[in-house]
């Protein structure tokens, strides 16, 4: 059952002279959950603004359940929920008008589900959006994004600026969300922790372009973390098959590497080291080494969504 | 069931959550016959994707830990006996591994390794023994 959800194929979008998106491919099948991350500026809001249908594909095209979300808005976004990085809700309704307003262009609003979550949250529904802490609209903006049970869920940062407890509600309300039946849930997140919880799959964006898309257990199938000893000092090591990180010093080094561990063993015994210790790396591990830390340095910033 | 979920050490969430279950199964915690925590429920406790608990049951359940019936939930197997002792020794057997590298290490073979277990456990056997007259005399 490999439906598509989503269909991104060889799209490219540039403001300016910086190359927001660059030939990105994504695919989404229904009942999983995406989780997209990459750097601040990397392309992943970009991206989410073209599902969307709020940006234009200049080139490369994007289907949602086989539509074209700019020429078929409301056919599209009918079946979405979506919850931005500013939760942008209107500041003057109370959460009461707020609730009857987003019902009103959502045919499939559940009341009892949104009086459930307010409930949860508890949150007064006559207070005023702009009377609200930060934590507080970003649930009342989950609520918006969540109660009409879209059959595609759409995230940006849910989590940010958020302290732990109402990250936590955010977060249950996503795994409900994704434990009903056929449900799809797409996510950007720079909390590496909360992505390895919460996705099936990733989908890493550097630079506008994708340098990892993978299920998880592949990704932590194919990335090991290995601890080595040399019998006597080692100034530099040379360049090891399938190691993609190497960082120490003297007699112990420590390496990330794909492919097994007893063939990087054996790479290694040619060259007079052996594994102290082995396991697989976090996803975290094999982020940076993806984005590598050059990019940290020159924090090339686009202001994404601006044309 | 009390799970706990680390992602610092690079083990699969889903292997993580099976592998406790096989220790409580292996430890007696969770006993043959039990039902054991819905998908749904575990998923929403440790807030990880339902298809991830999904995953570590049908492991469980492909390698005879748990069963399920059909709309009416999960339960740890009867026939446990050979699979909790082949499970016993495996948890067993990861620690002697970790202990004897330790051990070569410091440079003990595996025979002043044997000696000092039996060092050890007759001073903890002593111990005990010291405790419980402790407690004898306290009683009279």
């Amino acid at each position: 059952m490999s439906e598509l959800v989503v269909k991104v194929h060889n799209l490219s979008r540039s403001f300016g002279k910086t190359k927001a998106l660059d030939c990105i491919d994504f695919q989404a099948s229904r009942g999983k959950v995406y989780g997209l991350v990459g750097a601040n500026g990397a392309g992943k809001t970009t991206l989410i603004k073209h599902l969307l249908g709020l940006l234009r594909a200049k080139s490369g095209s994007v289907r949602i359940f086989g539509e074209d979300p700019v020429k078929q808005p409301e056919r599209v976004l009918k079946h979405i929920g979506y919850l931005s990085e500013d939760r942008d809700i209107p500041d003057w309704m109370s959460i009461n008008e707020l609730m009857r307003y987003t019902s009103a262009y959502h045919g499939g609003w559940d009341p009892s589900y949104a009086d459930e979550l307010l409930d949860t949250f508890s949150l007064d529904p006559t207070k005023k959006i702009k009377a609200l802490s930060r934590g507080m609209r970003a649930q009342v903006a989950l609520i918006c994004a969540v109660a009409h049970r879209p059959d595609l869920l759409i995230l940006d940062e849910p989590s940010s600026g958020l302290d732990t407890v109402v990250r936590n509600d955010i977060l249950n309300a996503v795994v409900r969300t994704i434990s009903e039946d056929g449900r799809t849930v797409i996510f950007s997140s720079h909390l590496l922790e909360e992505v390895e919880r919460l996705s099936d799959h990733v989908t890493m964006i550097h630079q506008g372009r994708v340098t990892l898309d993978s299920s998880l257990e592949m990704i932590n199938k194919n990335h090991h973390y290995s601890s080595i000893r040399f019998s006597e000092r080692q100034h530099a090591l040379p360049k090891l098959e399938d190691a993609v990180s190497i960082s120490g010093e003297g007699r112990f080094w420590s390496v990330i590497h794909q492919g097994s561990v007893d063939s990087f063993g054996s790479t290694l015994q040619n060259i007079g080291g052996v594994i102290v210790e082995s396991r697989h790396a976090t996803l975290e591990e094999v982020f940076v080494y993806k984005i590598g830390r050059e990019d940290l340095r020159d924090h090339t910033q686009i202001t994404e969504g601006s044309e | 069931m009390n799970i706990t979920i680390n992602t610092k050490d690079g083990v699969p969430i889903y292997r993580q959550i099976a592998n406790q279950i096989r220790y409580m199964v292996a430890s007696k915690l969770l006993k043959p016959g039990e039902e054991i925590t819905a998908v749904r429920t575990l998923a929403l406790a440790l807030n990880v994707t339902p298809n991830t608990v999904v995953k570590a049951y049908d492991e469980l359940e492909s390698s005879g830990v748990i069963f399920k019936r059909r709309g009416a939930g999960t339960y740890i197997s009867d026939q446990q006996s050979p699979l909790a002792d082949r499970e016993r020794r495996r948890i067993i057997e990861a620690r002697i591994d970790t202990l004897l590298a330790e051990a070569h290490q410091l440079d003990f073979n595996a025979d002043d390794l044997l000696d000092l277990i039996r060092e050890r456990q007759l001073q903890l056997g002593e111990t005990k023994q010291i405790e419980n007259k402790g407690t004898e005399k306290t009683d009279e």
